[in-house]
C-alpha cells in the first residue's frame, strides 16, 4: 500500500498543478464572457457534465457507443493487420508487394477521405468502423512484420533441423517471438482507433451518438462544460484501452520476456 | 559420421574448407580447434544438413543427431519442461512418451525442480544443460557441438566438461565438439583434430589416450599438459 502511494503522488502532483494552472488561466486571464464560453472553471466542469444527471448519462452513454464502434474497427484491423503482416512474412516478394500500400494507408489524411467514404458508405456507423480500421491498421501490420521477423536465426536453425513445417513454425517459433512487438501494435493502434472514432463522429452522424457527436454539438451550442467533459471522457477511453493492451501484453509475455517494454 | 574431402565455397566466394576428411565412430570423441573463422563451425552446418557442401562427400549413417550450438537457444517463452520436449514435439511423439522422456533427461542432467522455470531464471549454465537435456531426447548417436560453453565462466565450463564427458562414456555416442579452448579439446577428446584458417583445412592430429572417466585432477596431470603444449604448438605454427 505505502508503495502504492509512493508511485501515486508523483502524477497526482502533477495533476494537481495542471488544475492551479488551469484555475489561474480561467479566473485571471480570461474575463466573465470568455470562460464561459471557452474555459470554465474545473469545478463548473465537474458540476454541469459529471454531477448532472441528465448531462452524466448523455455523456457516458456516448463514451459507450465511442467505445464499442471503435472496438468493432479495432477487432477487424487487428483480424486484417495479423492476416496481412502474416502474409508478408512468408516471402519477400509478398511483402515488397503489399508495404508500400500499407505505407500510404498511413500517409493518406483520414480527413480527406472520409467525405469519399461517406458518399460510398453512408453516414452511420459502418462508415465510423471504416475510418477505425483505416486509422488503425498500419501499427499492427509493421509491428507484427517485425515481430515475425525477429525470430532468432539459431531458433530458426532448430526448426528447419527437426523438418518443421511453414505452419508449425509460425505457430510454434515465430508467433511467440512476435508477441511482444505484436502487443506493442495493439497499443498504439487501440489509441489511434478512438481518435478515429471520434474523428469519425465529427462528419457521420446517423446511428448512434458517440463522443464525436456530442463534441460537435456542444462545441456548436458553446456549452463549454459539457465540451471539455466530453473530451476528458474520450482522453480517458483512449487511456483506458491503452492500459487493456499493456494489460494484455505483460499477462502473456512478462513471465519469460527479458525485458518488459512499456 | 564420416567426411572425404569436403570443401566448401559460400555463394559470396569466400573460400570455407578445403579438402577436408576424418571420420567420427560411436565412441569416439573427436575435438576440432581452429583459429576464429576457420569453418570450424560450417563442418557442424554441413554434418547437421544445414549446410549443403560444394565439393567431396559426406556421409552420416544415422540421423538422428544431437546439436549443441554455441547459444542454448531455448526458446523464452516455454519452461525448462516445454523446451526439452520441442523435439519429440516437432516429431509429433505420443504425448505422455514424449513428457516421460523429456523428465528422464531432465533428471540426466541434474535440472530436477526446475521443470516449470523459464529460461530467464536459468543460469548460463543451466540454460547449457536444458540445451543438452533437449538433444539427449532424441538418443543421438552422434552428437555435434558447437564451442557450447565458450560463454561460461571457468568453473562452470569445467564442470559441463565433466558432464558431457559421463555421458559421452555412458551413452557411447560419437561426439563432434568445436572448441578454441585447448585444455578443453584435450579434457573431452579421444582425438583432437587442428584445423588451419580460412581455407580451413585439417593440419594435424592428436590422439589422447586418458581413461574416462576424467576428472578435474587430469587438468594437472603432467601428461595432459604436454599433450595441451603439443597442439597449442601445432596450432599456432599455422596461425
Amino acid at each position: 500500500m505505502k508503495k502504492r502511494l509512493g508511485t501515486a503522488w508523483p502524477p497526482l502532483a502533477v495533476f494537481a498543478g495542471f488544475i492551479g494552472v488551469w484555475y489561474f488561466y480561467s479566473g485571471v486571464i480570461l474575463d466573465e464572457v470568455e470562460r464561459n464560453i471557452s474555459l470554465p472553471y474545473f469545478h463548473n466542469v465537474v458540476d454541469i457534465a459529471f454531477l448532472d444527471g441528465e448531462n452524466r448519462s448523455e455523456l457516458l452513454s456516448a463514451t459507450w457507443t465511442s467505445a464499442w464502434i471503435a472496438g468493432i474497427g479495432l477487432a477487424i484491423a487487428v483480424a486484417l493487420g495479423l492476416f496481412f503482416a502474416v502474409l508478408m512474412s512468408q516471402a519477400k516478394w509478398i511483402e515488397r508487394s503489399f508495404y508500400p500500400y500499407a505505407v500510404l494507408l498511413q500517409t493518406i489524411p483520414i480527413l480527406a477521405l472520409v467525405p469519399v467514404i461517406g458518399l460510398r458508405f453512408g453516414f452511420g456507423i459502418g462508415a465510423r468502423v471504416i475510418v477505425v480500421v483505416i486509422i488503425s491498421l498500419f501499427p499492427i501490420i509493421t509491428n507484427t512484420l517485425f515481430g515475425l521477423k525477429t525470430a532468432e536465426q539459431g531458433h530458426h536453425d532448430l526448426f528447419t533441423l527437426h523438418k518443421a513445417s511453414r505452419v508449425t513454425r509460425l505457430f510454434k517459433l515465430q508467433f511467440p517471438s512476435a508477441l511482444p512487438a505484436m502487443f506493442t501494435g495493439f497499443q498504439i493502434s487501440a489509441g489511434l482507433a478512438v481518435i478515429g472514432e471520434i474523428v469519425g463522429g465529427f462528419f457521420f452522424g446517423r446511428g448512434a451518438t458517440d463522443l464525436g457527436n456530442r463534441i460537435q454539438l456542444y462545441a456548436a451550442r458553446l456549452r463549454a462544460e459539457e465540451l471539455i467533459g466530453a473530451i476528458a471522457l474520450s482522453a480517458g477511453l483512449g487511456i483506458s484501452v491503452f492500459w487493456f493492451f499493456g494489460f494484455l501484453r505483460n499477462r502473456f509475455t512478462s513471465s519469460w520476456a527479458e525485458a518488459n517494454h512499456t | 559420421m564420416s567426411f572425404d574431402s569436403v570443401s566448401m565455397v559460400f555463394p559470396d566466394g569466400t573460400h570455407a574448407l578445403d579438402d577436408v576428411s576424418f571420420g567420427v565412430d560411436e565412441g569416439e570423441f573427436v575435438t576440432i580447434v581452429g583459429p576464429s573463422g576457420c569453418g570450424k563451425s560450417t563442418i557442424l552446418k554441413i554434418a547437421s544438413g544445414l549446410l549443403d557442401h560444394t565439393d567431396g562427400s559426406y556421409d552420416l549413417a544415422d540421423d538422428n543427431l544431437g546439436y549443441v550450438f554455441q547459444d542454448s537457444t531455448l526458446l523464452p517463452w516455454r519452461t525448462v519442461m516445454k523446451n526439452v520436449e520441442l523435439f519429440d514435439e516437432l516429431r509429433k511423439g505420443d504425448k505422455s512418451a514424449r513428457r516421460a522422456n523429456a523428465q528422464r533427461v531432465i533428471e540426466t542432467v541434474g535440472l530436477g525442480g526446475f521443470e516449470n522455470h523459464h529460461p530467464k531464471r536459468l543460469s548460463g549454465g543451466m540454460r547449457m544443460r536444458v540445451s543438452l537435456a533437449r538433444s539427449l531426447t532424441l538418443n543421438p548417436k552422434v552428437f555435434l557441438f558447437d564451442e557450447p560453453f565458450g560463454a561460461l565462466d571457468e568453473i562452470t565450463r569445467q564442470n559441463l566438461n565433466e558432464e558431457v564427458g559421463r555421458l559421452f562414456k555412458e551413452l557411447n555416442f560419437g561426439g563432434l565438439f568445436i572448441t578454441h579452448s585447448i585444455p578443453e579439446a584435450v579434457f573431452m577428446s579421444t582425438k583432437v583434430l587442428v584445423m588451419s584458417s580460412r581455407p580451413g583445412r585439417i593440419i594435424d592430429e592428436f590422439d589422447v589416450p586418458f581413461e574416462y572417466p576424467r576428472t578435474a585432477e587430469l587438468r594437472y596431470d603432467p601428461e595432459f599438459a604436454r599433450l595441451s603444449g603439443e597442439v597449442s604448438k601445432s596450432l599456432a605454427a599455422f596461425h
